[in-house]
């Protein structure tokens, strides 16, 4: 059966291009043009789904973006608002909330759920007993609404714009549009947001007079040069007009999230129409006046044979005409303003059959049409800091006032004439352009140098609109029967009582306790309904109950959107090419891609401390620190002295927050006078820069440091194992001998052919070893000459897990490894870099206290007494045979030189003592024990091999 | 999202700058008693109004600067570098 009328004047269909699809299986045709809901309406369908809860089959209810009845799945997309979408050849789809089908549902025939689905159930249903919970986990799945989401699916495409209109345009109806063209008129740059697919509001469904406007104000807008977004909601106003919007219909891109700027912002979201709450408002065929204007005059769909219209305004009015011009007969008006009132409304299973009226009349019919008056959707208002009040004598709320640069226009300030809302628009658009150019104005001076010459502030306007009028409408919210206020959260008015008889008679409480307004509509259908049956719960006027704040978004966006591009930043050295063609495994640390290993960490340990190895070490952080006053800066931020350092010496670093906690460590070297070169650990490079800076700019302004980072303009290279030495003397004229450059010193010079290289001797792995810092356009060059002329040295490259292993078996802390949030300095035991005597440092009192105290954990080395086991990181350490937990092992390994597994763990300062035995708790549970070592090194605890 | 003033780079993104929070003045770390520390540290006032606060310009210019802004309207106001001018202290209002 076809409802598809013959080709109207204002129809958005061509019907030239007919798309074939499917819905639940069953091949349909509908026309380009079509949204998804009136293709199939169009074909004779009215029931698109099931509720939520109580798996009521719903028709369409205003077959528009809002409409909350008609949200299907599409090929693998669930959630999809078919009176939005515009359908496409192919689509496949299907109802939502149905099982096994649309016609028999059996959770709905079964009556199982009504006994579950009271108000609140969420509270209250399955609170008890707490063991239970996975089974009604199960339970609620089963019922929980919307598609099925298909985790194959590939990424769609995503994207983000920045903007910087002048003036924003929220809403594309007749104001909206008239602000737009006098806003670009008057100079400003206008961006003008549709969240329907046409711009014109309810001309393009009114006369063809309206019609006619519409087009020319399209034409207008267009040579005005507005830049005219359809299919695009405004989601969000934030502080100073930073304005989120959601465009659908970018080509390329599934959605785009844009992030403008706005001097100024313009809200014209119009009126939304409110469906009337009575006994069965939900049977499919019962909508909106608005629902049946657009499927008639916009899609060309017969909405049913047989109306019954309760009116109480001039859409309904209007809505009349369109079905009698339509076909269908009008089996009985309801003049709601003479006090004709409706009572409820049976029916089928799937369609409404009878309206009965409150003088006892039953009319029969297969369309009943409510036109009761209008919500504002003052979102973006209230997100502005606006709190609308009620008027009752036009049964709506209006705003009462924003900040300056948010201003209002069309239905949700008043009423009118075309004429007059135009007119009203036209004079925003005015305001929000001269407005936005004192803002331009006022952003430039800010920026302007102090030096530039800054005109005179231009004058700012001041509202001098003439407010429109606001027409008389009579209150209608709800019959005398309970039906459904939310019908994508299914919320009935008699689960609004009862809420409100359980105590729940806030109205934001309410909302929360029972979820109305909480659905894909955002309460643009259901506010004020829910306030209205509050209030006669309450026995008090819509005033007094007031009403929910709405908050972002105004309609729900995409994850895709915020997320936008899969974009994630990697850093990588010079050397990396070099890494990947030699099979390294690459391991992601911070942001850093490095090799983890070239196929057997083990074995790179093994070649280290036999012969030697060398490792990319670029991600440390490396900052260049010049000036006088360096060595003030170090020792007011490392907890150890530093004024004594000699040129060409090299020292170890723990730094604290200033809550005491360790914030970093690492080795700086002093290359000159007053020129330092400072290492921070990898992740830590940022964050200490930032820590210098704030010192410097914020306490200690008056001490002249430079601070440059050179993480990246330098390739670093360690060089360990005991023919490092060997190694590296092939390659430099600089003296390596131990006595003119011993451990812990610094110089300065060419290395493989490149001046200004800087080389170390420190010891992480253990091992003798250089480290070597080249500029970085050197790197991959120096790295390739160590590995050939040190081949008949056993030269190996060695990754991130091989130097974990040896530090470990060093017994080196690693900070926020073997640290963490709560670690105060005291906890490393390195108690004799603590100088107390020092007259200020970056955490200094904190940590004097904890050492007074003495009471904070410590780490310590610890080896499971069965040496073949390796306990998790994390495992927890606990007081023999109990549960009370007393540390945990921190770093743990398999030590390919002692071939026996070591550790280190964070234990209760009484668990400390070399020679105690731990109790270990591995995740499988078992328990294993642990003895304390004496020195945190497990291998050369004297230092001999870093020393030589 | 704020467009908070840098006193050097001028209106900025809030994004583009770091929050450093309320300030506060450091204690003397030699003679503070761990109450004046740990207030230093952790207590802050939160007041519903005017409140001197710390912004550094991570993406800019990397300047360190105090503004007061208004809790409760999110407006901003007397942006400054740290020893350019005597520095706004705590409470303190215009
Ligand atoms: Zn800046």
């Amino acid at each position: 059966m076809s409802n598809r009328l013959p080709a109207g004047e204002g129809e958005v269909l061509d019907r030239t291009q007919a798309l074939s699809f499917t819905w639940n299986g069953k091949k349909l045709v509908g026309f380009e043009g079509d949204t998804i809901a009136s293709a199939i309406m169009a074909n004779g369908h009215h029931v698109f789904g099931r509720s939520m809860k109580y798996h009521r089959p719903r028709g369409g209810l205003t077959f528009d973006f809002w409409d909350p009845n008609t949200t299907v799945q599409v090929d693998n997309e669930p959630n999809v608002r078919a009176s939005h979408r515009k359908l496409k050849a192919g689509m496949q789809v299907s109802a939502q909330n149905v099982w096994p089908s649309l016609k028999y549902d059996i959770k709905a025939a079964n009556g199982l759920v009504g006994r579950f689905l009271t108000a609140g159930f969420y509270y209250k249903t399955f609170m008890k007993p707490a063991a239970l919970w996975p089974k009604y986990e199960h339970i609620l799945a089963k019922f929980a609404p919307g598609g099925e989401v298909d985790l194959d699916t590939p990424h769609g495409r995503y994207d983000k714009r920045y903007a910087h209109p002048d003036v924003v345009v929220a809403g594309g109806g007749p104001a909206g549009l008239s602000a737009a063209i006098a806003a670009a008129e008057a100079g400003s740059s206008v961006m003008l947001v549709e969240h329907e697919h046409h711009v014109g509001g309810h001309l393009l469904w009114g006369s063809e007079a309206d019609r006619a406007r519409a087009t020319d104000l399209v034409a207008a807008a267009a040579a005005a040069g507005v830049e005219i977004l359809t299919n695009s909601t405004v989601t969000g106003r934030y502080e100073d007009n930073w304005i989120a919007i959601s465009q659908r219909n970018h080509p390329g891109v599934v959605e785009r999230l844009i992030k403008a700027r706005a001097k100024t912002l313009v809200v014209a979201a119009g009126t939304i129409e409110r469906p009337y709450v009575f006994k069965g408002n939900d049977l499919p065929g019962v909508m909106t006046s608005g629902a049946v204007r657009r499927l008639i005059n916009l899609y060309g769909v017969k909405p049913g044979t047989q109306a019954v219209v309760l009116s109480a305004n001039e859409s309904g009015d209007a809505a009349i005409d369109d079905l009698r011009r339509a076909g269908v007969s009008i089996a009985r008006v309801v003049d709601a303003l003479t006090g004709e009132r409706i009572v409820a409304a049976n029916g089928s299973k799937t369609r409404v059959k009878e309206v009965i009226l409150d003088d006892g009349a039953k009319i029969k019919c297969d369309l009943l049409v409510t036109a009761v008056g209008w919500t504002t959707p003052t979102s973006l208002l209230n997100m502005a800091g606006d709190r609308p009040v009620y008027d009752a004598n036009a049964a709506r709320f209006f705003p009462a006032g924003a900040p300056d640069n948010v201003l209002a226009t069309g239905g949700m300030v008043g009423d009118g004439s075309i004429e007059d809302l135009l007119e009203h628009g036209r004079a925003t658009g005015e305001l929000a352009a001269g407005r936005a150019v004192v803002v331009a104005h006022r952003l430039q001076a800010a920026t302007a140098r102090a030096t530039a010459v800054v005109s005179p502030e231009p004058n700012y306007p001041a509202d001098e609109r003439t407010p429109l009028d606001r027409w008389p409408h009579p209150e209608l919210f709800r019959a005398s029967t309970h039906g459904i206020v939310d019908y994508s959260e299914d919320v009935s008015s008699k689960d609004l009582y009862s809420a409100a008889a359980e105590g729940f008679d806030s109205v934001e409480l309410l909302k929360r306790f029972t979820t109305a307004t909480m659905g894909p509509s955002q309460g643009k259908l259901e506010t004020v309904n829910t306030v209205a049956v509050l209030a006669q719960a309450r026995g008090e006027s819509i005033a007094d109950v007031g009403t929910t704040v709405w908050r972002p978004p105004y309609a729900p966006i995409s994850l895709g959107a915020l997320a936008g591009r899969i974009n994630e930043p990697k850093r990588v050295s010079v050397i990396q090419p070099w890494h990947e063609a030699n099979d390294a495994t690459p391991i992601l640390a911070g942001q850093w891609v490095r090799p983890d290993h070239y196929g057997d960490a083990a074995a790179e340990v093994r070649n280290t401390r036999e012969n030697v190895g060398i490792i990319d070490v670029t991600p440390l952080g490396k900052l260049d620190l010049q000036g006088p006053d360096v060595s003030k800066l170090l020792s007011l931020l490392y907890t150890n002295k530093w004024m004594q350092l000699p040129i060409g010496g090299v020292r170890y670093g723990i730094m604290c927050a200033e809550d005491g906690v360790v914030l970093d460590d690492g080795v700086t070297a002093r290359l000159g006078e007053d020129h330092y070169l400072m290492t921070t650990t990898s992740s830590g490079a940022g964050t200490i820069w930032n820590w210098i800076e704030m010192w410097l700019q914020t306490e200690r302004p008056d001490w002249q440091v430079h601070v440059m980072p050179v993480t990246t303009g330098l390739t670093s290279i360690n060089i360990a194992g005991p023919k490092s030495r060997e190694l590296l003397s092939r390659l430099t004229e600089i003296d390596l001998d131990p006595k003119a450059f011993p451990y812990m010193n610094v110089r300065q010079g060419t290395i493989a052919g490149v001046d200004d290289c800087v080389t170390w001797r420190i010891g992480f792995t253990g091992e003798l070893s250089y480290e070597i810092h080249v500029p970085s356009g050197h790197g991959l060059a120096t790295w390739e000459r160590l590995l050939a002329e040190g081949k008949d040295l056993g030269v190996k490259p060695f990754g991130l897990e091989a130097q974990r292993i040896m530090r470990l078996e060093k017994g080196h802390f690693i900070v926020g490894q073997d640290t963490d949030g709560l670690s105060k300095a005291p906890v490393t035991g390195l108690d004799p870099l603590l100088k107390l005597d020092k007259d200020d440092w970056a955490g200094l009192p904190e940590v004097k206290w904890t050492l007074e105290s003495g009471d904070h954990p410590i780490i310590v080395a610890c080896q499971p007494d069965d040496g073949s086991i390796v306990p998790e990181e994390a495992a927890q350490i606990l007081r023999a045979g109990t549960s009370e937990i007393v540390g945990r092992i921190t770093s743990s390994r398999m030590s390919p030189t002692l071939d026996r597994s070591i550790c280190l763990a964070q234990v209760a300062k009484e668990f400390a003592a070399a020679g105690t035995s731990l109790e270990v708790l591995l995740v499988d549970g078992h328990r294993i024990t642990a003895t304390v070592m004496e020195h945190h090194a497990h291998f050369d605890p004297e230092g001999e091999r870093l020393r030589g | 999202m704020l467009l908070v003033p840098c006193p050097n780079c001028g209106p900025r993104n809030a994004g583009d700058l770091s929050y450093n929070g309320e300030s506060h003045a450091r204690p003397d770390p030699k003679t503070c008693t761990p109450e004046e520390w740990r207030t230093y540290l952790y207590l802050r006032d939160n007041p519903s109004g005017w409140l001197v606060e710390n912004w550094y310009c991570s993406s800019g210019c990397r300047k360190h600067f105090k503004i007061e802004r208004h809790t409760l309207t999110g407006e901003l106001r007397s942006a400054i570098l740290p020893g350019s001018k005597p520095g706004l202290t705590k409470g303190e209002t215009k």
